[in-house]
């Protein structure tokens, strides 16, 4: 029988900041040591982790359906993950054929995992959303452990949290130690946004951070995008949903869009030099019906290709000055009796935008500056906080207002600076905010955003990961999971765990990685 | 400008190529980085057709075929320039192009020798129909050469290679254009190391600062003292630098004319060293007993002077260079005024209880221990602040913020050489993502004599570790240790203004990318090729 520790004292962290004057970030050196929850991330709602351990043989292992599962074989989103997890925890498809019939199963030994949706419908075709039931209960014991959970949105993490209790005991050996763990997410909405308008993202890399995001938990994906055929969209959208992720497509209008511009004619506002059209243009012209016809079938198109539920229609950044230059806009102003208040114009354009896409059936989210601007929106609209600086004043009143609300302002990912930066990152706590309870219900969650200014695809990995998986924790785990030593002993394994899947995430501070990273 | 042509009927690919011309300025004469001393260049161009492309040696040349340092980059070269060609598709095409010759002559058969601190990396190129003269007083010359020519080289849409007319004579500002590396707060696997050479290459980097050992992990295999790496490194089998993972290291940069500099350092930062060398640490104490934690290395036992004789024995010859690092920064002097051994030693040394006295005593048998080696030593600043005396010192690294000029004049009037690091600090990514910060540096501008700053040698671009390893080392190097590059080669008058050097810079990150370089983006913008590896 081996304590779970053994292993976790490989990695040791040493000091030293050799020609580092560091003016932002003077803080304690981190020391590692083991965490008595190993290297989980997110941590789940309830461990029990035990001191016994079993051992666990690549040649007999088998994750299963329970017997009373309501998935089965036909469930390709389970079997494509079982193969996942156990090539995870074992690595690919290396058959021990010589040892396969003279060893025989040892009593120490775990030989199965069975996995058991017990909700009638397990949803295995359907599509996450932001009600999808993401719980599980995870029972690891003699002769076989058991993962039990409504859907399969809840299998597929408790996965993940198996994958992430085995370990190579010191001869090699993969072991797991009995646990009870009983897990659900604090919020719903736990989102990455890319940014591939800046910076075109080859797919392969959309892919390889959709594998990282699910080593996070992290629960939707928010591509910023236009530029991708429909084939790669799908290939996309079916990529994440194996792994329980939903893809929320970001269309931001009217501004930051002179891309669009480029593919449809008479779209943007033609800016003027005192009579004359510059040659440059604006906005989107709010004031001609053929910019809502085009937005009325752009929208009807989109709502078939991506299958989730809420669409984001941006809004944020609108610069008003080429609409004030237009005459036909001064004019159109005039006629509306919006005085010189471009907002009230702003808010024109997205009453009927918002009005669009609700005849597709679709819920929307949009960014803060729209409803700053006080433009009248639907009951149900998820207003999304960004600007940094007065968030807290800003989630009160949004939700103060009644709205749904999704925080991404101290998660710039972005931004960068010298040092641990993934501590500030983890100390947020998104329901600091004054309001009543009825108004902190409102929080669905939070994004981690990439913008693409600095990122493509030489660099988008390493910035985002582990910093990403800092938010993942604060978006999934208890409130008060808040001691930062404990985090950095379980997150400096979570980010070998992840060199090791592949996924070249930086490392947090001096150390090794057991298996280091090798796709230079 | 103007596109307006006499006739009516114009050749069609001419109209094209203007086309191009204008609008992205791809292939305009300055698009080589670093710039190089004196290019001119005419629209007049030819075109490359690989499979009728040489490189020969110069009749004159004093290296001729067999000489492994050309040989290898003729090969290395051909790849770069025709990156779409692969050798093996093997169909036949008739060609109508005329064969095109780059004639390589050197002054000197250096072939089988190391780059060194004299050695010219002078050349001179002249691209006309059908051949391109490339002439140089050593192989690191040509390779500079080389390397120009193929960036002179560009590829248009069709897919067919061509290259202007040109003439250029080219020679670097500075001699010491180095690049240092971590391998201690993380390792970093000899392939990553490898990579990095290459890229260097491309930016005309001619020193690789190998800071090898440190507090966190020995991962050098000593030949003399095994237990260093065996106890020290991080993994004795998987975390270490065996012998020829060195030799490997030092030859892969011979081959791109770059120095390999090792970097011992002590008598701080030597944690890991500790733990495979018992005594060699100096006790720490807490009150009158040992606390049990360990210090800078002992300074006042003879048997320390033993031991680093012979390991910069061996290190003298491993690396082949002659410069070694000796180090000298950041000594904590706590532990040694804990210790009543030491201080009984400062009295009967007469130091007083000024600690760096014993550090500058330290320093000076260190250094003589290399002299007698024959080897010049470099060591950080804090060694030339702590000395009262600088007769043994030699080549000083400037590494500290704030006024560096006012350290580097300090250094230039005591009579020693500088190498400038202090703004290159490339491990430090924010707060700003300005690469223009680390090309609007100015070495020489202090006050000083002709001769005091040619005493400024070079510079350095630093990569420390605590937050760098192989998944993120080579995007946060590349392309800003670039900038660094072309600073420490190109003339400054040339190349003092960021709005003219920006596009180039954009150019030559996209042939990184070409290149299998993962550099990252300066801008919002896109290559052609863009990176796809994950």
């Amino acid at each position: 029988m081996l304590k779970f520790v053994s292993l976790l004292l490989a990695l040791s962290f040493c000091q030293g900041l050799q020609h580092n004057n560091i003016d932002d970030y003077v803080e304690a050196e981190p020391v590692f040591e083991a965490s008595k929850y190993g290297s989980l991330w997110p941590l789940p709602q309830k461990v029990q982790i035990s001191e016994v351990s079993f051992k666990l043989t690549s040649s007999s292992f088998r994750i299963v359906d329970a017997k009373a599962s309501s998935a089965g074989p036909s469930c390709s989103l389970l079997q494509s993950a079982y193969r996942r997890y156990y090539e995870y925890m074992f690595g690919s498809a290396k058959k021990q054929w010589w040892s396969k019939n003279n060893r025989r199963s040892d009593p120490s030994d775990l030989s199965e995992l069975q996995v058991w949706i017990t909700s009638p419908d397990s949803e295995c075709d359907g599509y996450p959303s932001v009600t999808s039931d993401e719980s599980y209960e995870l029972t690891v014991n003699q002769p076989v452990a058991v993962l039990k959970a409504p859907k399969v949105w809840g299998a597929l993490h408790g996965l993940e949290t198996f994958s992430q209790l085995v370990f190579e005991d010191e001869y090699g050996a993969k072991s797991i130690n009995a646990a009870i763990i009983n897990d659900f997410p604090r919020f719903q909405h736990r989102g990455i946004l890319l940014d591939s308008s800046r910076h075109f993202l080859p797919i392969k890399v959309i892919l390889a951070n959709l594998v990282a995001v699910i080593h996070c938990s992290q629960g939707a994906y928010h591509p910023y995008t236009h530029v991708y055929t429909p084939a790669d969209v799908k290939m996309v959208i079916e990529f994440a949903r194996l792994r329980g992720i939903r893809v929320i497509p970001e269309f931001d209008t009217p501004g930051h869009t002179q891309s669009w511009g480029k593919g449809q004619k008479d779209l943007l506002t033609p800016c003027y030099s005192g009579s004359k059209p510059s040659g440059s243009f604006g906005p989107v012209n709010p004031i001609l019906n053929t910019t809502y016809d085009f937005m009325a079938q752009f929208f009807t198109e989109i709502s078939t290709v991506f299958p989730d539920g809420y669409v984001h229609l941006g809004g944020d950044e609108v610069d008003f000055t080429c609409w004030k230059s237009n005459p036909d806009i001064q004019k159109f102003m005039e006629q509306q009796h919006f005085g010189d208040d471009y907002r009230k114009l702003e808010s024109f354009y997205i009453q009927k935008l918002l009005d669009i896409v609700t005849s597709t059936k679709k819920g929307y989210l949009i960014w803060q500056e729209v409803f700053d601007n006080g433009v009248k929106l639907k009951p149900d609209t998820v207003v999304h906080v960004w600007i940094g600086g007065g968030s807290d004043k800003e989630m009160s009143s949004v939700t103060a207002a009644g709205y749904t609300t999704i925080l991404s302002a101290p998660w710039y990912l972005d931004y960068i600076s010298y040092g641990q930066d993934w501590q500030k990152y983890y100390k947020v706590e998104p329901l600091n905010f004054e309001g009543t309870d009825e108004q902190k219900k409102l929080v669905i969650g939070g994004e981690a955003c990439l913008w693409g200014e600095y990122v493509d695809a030489t660099n988008l990995t390493p910035r985002l990961w582990p910093r990403a998986s800092a938010v993942a924790e604060r978006l999934w785990s208890a409130k008060d999971v808040t001691d930062i030593g404990d985090a950095f002993n379980r997150l400096s394994l979570h980010r070998c765990r992840m060199v090791e899947r592949g996924i070249p995430a930086e490392p947090l501070f001096s150390s090794y990685c057991p298996h280091e990273y090798k796709g230079v | 400008m103007s596109v307006v042509t006499s006739g009516r009927y114009t050749f069609p690919s001419y109209n094209l190529v203007f086309f191009i011309f204008l609008q992205l300025g791809l292939h305009s004469v300055e698009g080589v980085w670093p710039l190089p001393q004196s290019i001119t260049s005419s629209p007049e161009r030819y075109p490359l057709n690989p499979q009728a492309f040489y490189f020969t040696y110069g009749s004159q040349s004093a290296a001729q075929e067999g000489c492994s340092v050309l040989d290898e980059a003729f090969k290395r070269y051909f790849s770069l320039i025709f990156p779409d060609y692969s050798s093996g598709y093997g169909f036949l095409r008739f060609s109508v192009d005329k064969p095109f010759t780059v004639q390589v002559s050197v002054g000197r058969d250096d072939c089988d020798s190391y780059p060194d601190e004299d050695s010219s990396e002078q050349y001179t190129l002249s691209v006309s129909a059908g051949q391109a003269s490339l002439k140089a007083e050593t192989v690191w010359g040509a390779l500079r050469g080389l390397e120009t020519f193929s960036q002179l080289v560009y590829q248009e849409d069709f897919g067919s290679y061509y290259v202007n007319k040109t003439e250029i004579k080219d020679f670097p500002r500075f001699q010491f254009r180095g690049i240092l590396l971590d391998t201690s707060r993380h390792y970093l696997p000899v392939q990553a190391i490898l990579k990095t050479l290459d890229a260097m290459a491309f930016s005309k980097f001619n020193v690789f600062h190998w800071h090898i050992v440190d507090d966190p992990s020995f991962p050098y295999q000593s030949r003399t003292f095994p237990d260093l790496s065996a106890k020290g490194a991080f993994h004795p089998m998987t975390h270490i630098y065996t012998q020829s993972d060195v030799g490997r290291v030092i030859s892969f940069a011979r081959m791109r004319g770059i120095r390999v500099l090792p970097e011992f350092d002590s008598p701080g930062h030597t944690q890991s060293w500790g733990k495979g060398q018992s005594d060699l640490l100096t006790p720490c104490y807490s009150g009158s007993s040992p606390s049990g934690t360990f210090g800078p290395v002992n300074p006042i036992l003879p048997s320390t002077y033993k031991f680093m004789a012979t390991l910069f024995k061996e290190v003298s010859s491993v690396f082949p260079d002659s410069y070694i690092h000796l180090g000298g920064d950041e000594v904590n002097f706590s532990c040694w005024k804990s210790n009543p051994d030491v201080r009984a030693f400062m009295l009967k040394m007469g130091f007083g209880a000024d600690f760096t006295k014993l550090e500058a005593y330290y320093m000076e048998n260190i250094v003589n221990i290399t002299v007698a080696l024959n080897r010049t030593s470099i060591v950080w600043q804090d060694v030339f602040d702590y000395h009262e005396r600088h007769t043994s010192l030699s080549v000083v690294e400037v590494w500290r913020e704030g006024c560096y000029l006012c350290e580097v004049r300090r250094v230039v009037k005591a009579g020693l050489r500088v190498i400038l690091a202090s703004p290159w600090y490339l491990d430090q990514p924010g707060p700003t993502h300005n690469w223009a910060r680390y090309y609007t540096v100015w070495p020489l501008a202090f006050k000083g004599t002709e001769e005091q700053k040619k005493l400024v040698i070079g510079g350095e671009v630093c990569m420390w570790g605590e937050y760098v390893d192989a998944t993120n080392l080579t995007p946060r190097l590349w392309p800003r240790a670039s900038a660094a590059a072309e600073r420490l080669w190109s003339d400054e008058k040339q190349t003092s203004d960021v709005d003219k050097a920006f596009p180039r810079l954009q150019d030559f990150r996209c042939e990184l990318l070409r290149r299998g370089i993962q550099a990252e983006p300066l801008f919002v913008g896109h290559c052609k090729h863009e990176y796809q590896g994950v």
